[in-house]
């Protein structure tokens, strides 16, 4: 069992976006006061929890009611956030969360909905809804916890398994390209994209704070780590050796140049995109007053 | 849950208590309204697309939402979505976009999440006959998702009924907070007939209530089989969590290594349907005084076993209908009836002895029952019921109808 907490991951932070919501760190009582237990299922050195608090500082940081707060989870490592999270938390099924949470704040739009899922329950599962939210741009902020496997199941490859990665379905090398989730996203519609890592704590918080705070759909990647899975086959068991690793791939967004050549290895942090158009249930309410006026007539 | 006569729009207002002629996807559709249902999302599909299209236009002229979503999926999970933050929720579908709402459907079950699930249906498996009726679904409708389980199924038989059936399964769904099956079919869906709709405030509306204890309360309190408690809507101070694992069932949270608590939550799952079962199954018996062979037949296919009874009995011959208007929890007490009455029991449906070997166990050897099934897409008609019916009658004359 791995807790939430940890003071020392805290000091560790990078060069904050100018245009993103500085979030002060709060503290581990405050966070705790958010949750319904501090024990996990996570593994030793899983950065789930750090993620998770990462969240429960932005959610702190914009001072919203936590009584307006849904977090709807998909299955997998990340899915058991839900019921950590001391908030009205929905575990739903296997990369149906994006699909469930469109229920959700369409019948009550004055709801904070956060969407926690998993690289594979967003993108391979889930992948249909995960476009079509993107593209309805419907204001849901969409975490997604991508460790590059499927770790609750013990390791297998995921759509964000770099090509010749080793897995327990890959032992020869990984043969599929992986999915840039955060390209995915800003090519299907959405209209935030930020990406952060378990070892950038400030900066990961500010961007989820930023998602939830934009009104339309946020995609927020959060650069996790799985030591026990995807690191024993692949990089480092070791979590402080991988957390290093992610502080030398990261590189801020606006030290990236355009068309500059991506991958796992080397990856632009921060605020990626961004733009402004209709909201879908700022639309719907529209369609709503035409219904209206089209009954009356 | 609270039962009110809810004020019904100003649009349905001005339909009641008139003769109308409408469809009976319409007539879904309308009777969703009327439930007080205010969120539909859904998938094209034939032949329930109209469900849809009708939905799309008036939903939003009563506050309501309708979302065309990416797939029967996504449908069902806004719909789960929908209804957790209290608002009432349906989808409508056929075959192949039921097959894909299985998985969400267990979730609803499990989760216990009230909605209603609209399954019009055609010829299968696959794409089969997409605008031809059928009556295949009936088991998947019963067994579709994986895991033991019970499911409320009704089985309308006319434009009146898809009104009627539509608003009762919203209030069973909310009663029992559970998912609510219709299964409509091709012909009954794309049938026009005039109907009377009910006046405003004459029909039962089931609202969803709160829970009558505090916040910090509710975690500790479990529903019973008679007292089944209302879940208070995500963002509420109850913050609730729901999960599609085993759970506790007074606390909510998963708990999946205590086999007790998994068996407390699967036995109470199955129960707290067929506890009610008497409340929930509603059977039409027609023509069963005295009768000697009885057709059991559910919905299109029990409109042409009603034109034999009635040309039965005109000839003389004492012939009786028992309908199933719930099919799920099977009917079985007026099975067993019907079984200690008469010699024969006919059962015509559109799938091969889906629902006869339910009724053959049912009757357990008490009369003899004669399956009939027909799977090419074609209504079963009253000659062929006749057919069946003649040879049970030996010593009849029968005269040319």
């Amino acid at each position: 069992m791995s807790a939430l907490v940890d003071e020392q991951r805290l000091e560790a932070s990078p060069t904050r976006d100018p245009k993103l919501p500085r979030i002060k760190p709060h503290t581990t009582s405050e966070i705790k006061a958010h949750l319904r237990s501090a024990k996990t299922l996570w593994c030793p050195g899983c950065s789930n929890g750090t993620i998770t608090r990462a969240l429960v500082d932005a959610i702190l940081g914009l001072q919203l009611d936590p009584e307006k707060v849904v977090v709807v989870a998909g299955i997998g490592c990340s899915g058991r956030v839900s019921a950590y999270l001391d908030y009205s938390t929905v575990h739903t099924a296997h990369g149906r969360a994006l699909a469930v949470a469109t229920g959700v704040k369409a019948a009550d739009p004055s709801l904070h909905v956060i969407v926690a899922m998993g690289d594979g329950d967003s993108s391979a599962i889930g992948g249909n809804h995960f476009i079509h939210a993107a593209r309805r741009n419907i204001d849901l902020t969409a975490l997604v916890f991508n460790n590059s496997i499927y770790g609750m199941t013990g390791g297998q490859m995921s759509p964000t398994t770099h090509l010749g990665d080793k897995s327990t379905t890959s032992v020869y090398g990984n043969v599929e390209p992986a999915f840039d989730l955060c390209e995915l996203a800003h090519a299907a519609g959405a209209t935030y994209v930020a990406r952060g890592t378990s070892w950038g704590y400030q900066q990961l918080a500010s961007v989820i704070a930023g998602g939830i705070a934009h009104k339309g759909f946020a995609m927020v990647e959060a650069m996790a780590i799985c030591p026990v899975y995807y690191g024993r086959f692949n990089l480092t068991a070791d979590p402080a050796q991988f957390l290093k690793s992610q502080k030398e791939h990261a590189v801020p967004a606006d030290k990236f140049a355009e068309g500059e050549t991506r991958s796992h290895e080397h990856y632009p942090v921060g605020l990626l995109h961004h733009s402004e158009r209709e909201e879908f249930i700022t639309a719907l309410g529209r369609i709503k007053e035409l219904a209206r006026e089209h009954g009356d007539g | 849950m609270t039962t009110t006569a809810a004020a019904a729009p100003a649009s349905d207002a001005a339909l009641a208590g008139r003769a109308v002629l409408l469809q009976g996807n319409e007539a879904v559709a309308e009777g969703a309204i009327a439930a007080g249902a205010r969120f539909f999302a859904g998938y094209p599909i034939t032949p329930s697309t109209e469900i849809a299209e009708v939905l799309s236009r008036r939903l939003p002229e009563v506050g309501g939402t309708f979302i065309q979503m990416e797939d029967e999926i996504a449908s069902i999970a806004a719909v789960c979505g929908a209804s957790l933050a209290g608002a009432k929720a349906l989808t409508a579908t056929s075959g192949p976009g039921f097959s894909l709402m299985q998985e969400m459907i267990g979730f609803a079950t499990m989760a216990q999440i009230p909605c209603v699930v609209v399954d019009v249906m055609r010829g299968g498996p696959s794409t089969g006959l997409p605008t031809e009726p059928a009556q295949g679904d009936v088991m998947q409708a019963r067994w579709g998702t994986h895991g033991e389980h019970s499911v409320i199924a009704l089985v309308p038989n006319s434009v009146e009924e898809c009104y009627t059936l539509t608003v009762q399964a919203f209030n069973l769904a909310e009663q029992y907070r559970t998912p609510v099956i219709i299964l409509s079919d091709a012909l009954i869906g794309h049938m026009r007939e005039a109907v009377v709709l009910p006046e405003p405030g004459s029909l039962r509306i089931a609202e969803r209530g709160m829970p009558d204890c505090e916040p910090d309360e509710y975690d500790t309190i479990a529903s019973t089989l008679d007292n089944i408690l209302p879940r208070p809507p995500l963002g509420s101070p109850f913050k609730v969590h729901v999960t599609g694992l085993v759970y506790n069932r007074r606390s909510g949270t998963p708990d999946t290594s205590d086999p007790a608590a998994a068996a407390d939550l699967g036995r109470y799952l199955r129960e707290k349907i067929y506890h009610h079962r008497d409340a929930i199954v509603r059977v039409e018996e027609v023509e069963m005084d005295g009768a000697e062979v009885a057709i059991f037949a559910y919905g299109s296919v029990a409109r042409s076993a009603l034109a034999v009874v009635r040309e039965a009995r005109a000839q003389g011959a004492r012939v009786g209908m028992v309908r199933p208007i719930t099919l799920w929890p099977f009917p079985t007490q007026a099975v067993e009836r019907m079984a200690e009455q008469v010699r024969t029991v006919i059962v015509p449906e559109m799938n091969i002895k889906q629902m006869s070997w339910e009724v053959q166990a049912a009757v357990n050897g008490r009369a003899k029952v004669v399956d009939h099934g027909r799977v090419d897409g074609k209504l079963i008609t009253p000659e062929e019921i006749l057919e069946l019916v003649r040879p049970e009658f030996p010593y009849h004359r029968w005269e040319d109808a």
